[in-house]
């Protein structure tokens, strides 16, 4: 393992790209993931990569689905508003089977919203980063080190399952400093046949598509494609247990509003109320497995997040009616109070005893 | 038996989807055989546009990536800046150059990107059916400007060659077409020019080709290639915009 170091997160993002091989990022300015950018644009030369400032980032995902289709580790990063331009390339990224990864430091929206912390871009990430039937793997981490790790999985895992990879996380994280230790680099080179990179007259040529005119044929491919998601599903869920065992009332957050929810379930367990947080940090695939299994023993779940509420919907479908799923939030760039939460907690609890 | 033709070795063997009369035809046999010459098809990555040029995927026998509409600039950029050592052209028409992407163009041009652009002029949308393009002549019918197109309402034409031959990321910008046997070899020598200057690393080379599309245009194929000489050269005139010439050793 390297060296412990202070790093912003947004910085942070960057190098653990570059550990994990990355040396090939495009992108575009936006408030608040800039450093990720400002951070390639400085490492990129020194480590023999290519850090290309596009025009917009429309372009810079094409950039990346042209470097991912050559088989490159490849990476961009933006925020809200930037992952809706760039919709259309994930589309096709998706369409392509080409891995890559893309990180959104969410801000708040609609619109140019603001450029404070934000989580309302969960059903963007999970249910539609595009056009037509597909998804991404989702991470969403909580902690800069955990960023840091999850950077280099997502790497690993994309290549894997030949499919973008998206980290989510968000002003609050992207912006804050905390000490973290970066992986060595390890050999990351993957043997990728597949990739459009020249046939050197050893093979048949490669194509790199996502057009299908024939019915049946597309209709084979998503199909194709939807059982690798299943396995996905079936064996790619993260998520984190805190005092779950023995709770009645069953906080449900991710990225920074766990953290929040964290310190109000410590409240509250001075306070001699059973609470617990489970923190998904796959979103797609989702943690079902974790919540079920959890909703057996918990008496009501509480989804609280950064938005006017959408991974509740998650939640809701994991629980399947077993018991009542609430939902508190804030939004337009307000992280909720340790307090503000606790207090959902308490009124849940009945008050406190 | 002597063998006085045959397919180059980057076209596949496979019927082109084009109608009678398209020059797409022509234009893919002059990209294939300056292929073929350059002896490059092993290092050669295209990119199909959308529109009638998105199958070139299939017929080209060098790696291929297709590009959202408009993108082919950007992702060429993604491939060449990962593989410098690859030969990277895009295959673009005109809606898909000058209008969806007429950004990626631009940009690409003005940072010199080591690529080659073929593209494909013919003043109409064809997968589409026939609507204005961005090079549409002034009064020219189509389905979207059933009364001709009126500048004053839809716009003015875009002469890509000229727009881009301000830029100093452009080492070639000419414009050629295929309407006779002397145009097409003109068209093919510019076509490979383009591809030694991006061997040579010289920068971004667009190679426009003034294009019939008898079925748009609803001519046949020869009344196709007389209106393209009538009205289409006269608003687009052949040659060549930019070159910075031959490199100095």
């Amino acid at each position: 393992m390297g060296e412990r170091v202070l790093m912003k997160g947004n910085e942070a993002i960057a190098q653990a790209a570059i550990s994990a091989g990355c040396r090939h990022f495009f992108g575009y300015p936006i408030t608040p993931q800039t450093e990720v950018a400002a951070y390639m644009s400085k490492m990129m030369p020194k480590v023999g990569g290519v850090y290309l400032q596009g025009e917009s980032e429309v372009a810079s995902i094409n950039m990346v689905l042209g470097a991912a289709a050559a088989g490159v580790r490849v990476m961009t990063s933006t925020s809200s508003p930037g992952i809706s331009l760039m919709s259309e390339g994930i589309s096709y990224i998706a369409g392509s089977d080409v891995p890559c990864v893309i990180v959104n430091v969410q801000r708040g929206g609609p619109g140019l919203g603001g450029i404070q912390p934000s989580q309302s871009d969960y059903f963007q990430a999970t249910r539609s980063t595009g056009h037509g039937d597909f998804h991404l793997i989702v991470f969403a981490p909580s902690t800069i080190q955990e960023t840091v790790d999850l950077v280099n999985k997502a790497f690993d895992i994309g290549d894997k399952y030949r499919m973008p990879v998206m980290i989510l996380s968000d002003g609050m994280l992207g912006q804050m400093m905390e000490p973290v230790v970066l992986p060595e680099e390890t050999n990351t080179a993957k043997d990728k046949p597949w990739a459009a990179c020249g046939h050197q007259g050893k093979r048949k040529h490669n194509v790199i598509n996502s057009l299908y005119i024939d019915p049946n044929e597309l209709e084979r491919l998503v199909r194709e494609r939807f059982e690798k998601y299943k396995t996905i599903q079936a064996t790619e869920q993260m998520a984190e247990e805190y005092m779950t065992e023995d709770a009645d009332i069953i906080v449900v957050a991710y990225g920074a509003s766990s953290r929040v929810s964290r310190s109000a379930v410590d409240m509250a367990r001075k306070q001699g109320i059973k609470a617990g947080l489970i923190r998904p940090i796959t979103l797609w695939p989702y943690p079902v497995d974790t919540i079920k299994k959890v909703a057996k023993t918990a008496k009501v779940f509480l989804s609280v997040e950064m938005s006017m509420g959408q991974m509740v919907d998650d939640v809701r479908l994991a629980v399947n009616g077993a018991v009542p799923v609430e939902f508190y939030g804030r939004t337009g760039g307000i992280i909720p109070t340790p307090k503000e939460v606790y207090d959902q907690i308490v009124r849940l609890n009945g008050g406190v005893q | 038996m002597a063998v006085k033709g045959q397919r180059p070795h980057a076209l596949t063997d496979v019927p082109f989807h084009y109608c009678p009369g398209c020059t797409h035809g022509i234009v893919h046999r002059l990209v294939a055989e300056v292929i073929d010459e350059l002896g490059c098809e092993g290092k050669t990555v295209g990119v199909a546009s959308v529109g009638c040029s998105v199958f070139t995927y299939n017929y080209f026998n060098c790696d291929m990536v297709q590009a959202p509409h408009g993108r082919a600039p950007a992702v060429a950029t993604g491939v060449k800046r990962a593989r410098p050592d690859n030969v990277v052209f895009t295959y673009q028409g005109d809606g898909d150059l000058a209008a969806i992407g007429a950004g990626e163009t631009v940009h690409a041009a003005a940072r010199g990107e080591n690529i080659v652009a073929i593209f494909i002029n013919n003043a109409i949308y064809g997968m589409t059916g026939g609507q204005m393009a961005p090079t549409t002549l002034p009064g020219q019918v189509t389905q979207t400007t059933p009364y001709g197109r009126d500048v004053k309402t839809a716009g003015n034409p875009i002469r890509v060659c000229e727009m881009l031959s301000s830029l100093d990321g452009v080492a070639l910008a000419q414009r050629v077409t295929v309407d006779c046997v002397k145009n097409v070899k003109q068209a093919k020598a510019a076509i490979k020019k383009a591809f030694q200057y991006q061997m040579e690393g010289r920068g971004y080379c667009i190679i426009e080709v003034v294009s019939t599309c008898p079925t748009n245009w609803g001519l046949a194929p020869q009344d196709a290639v007389k209106w393209l000489r009538e009205n289409m050269l006269p608003y687009y005139p052949l040659g060549v915009y930019k070159d910075i010439g031959e490199a100095k050793e």
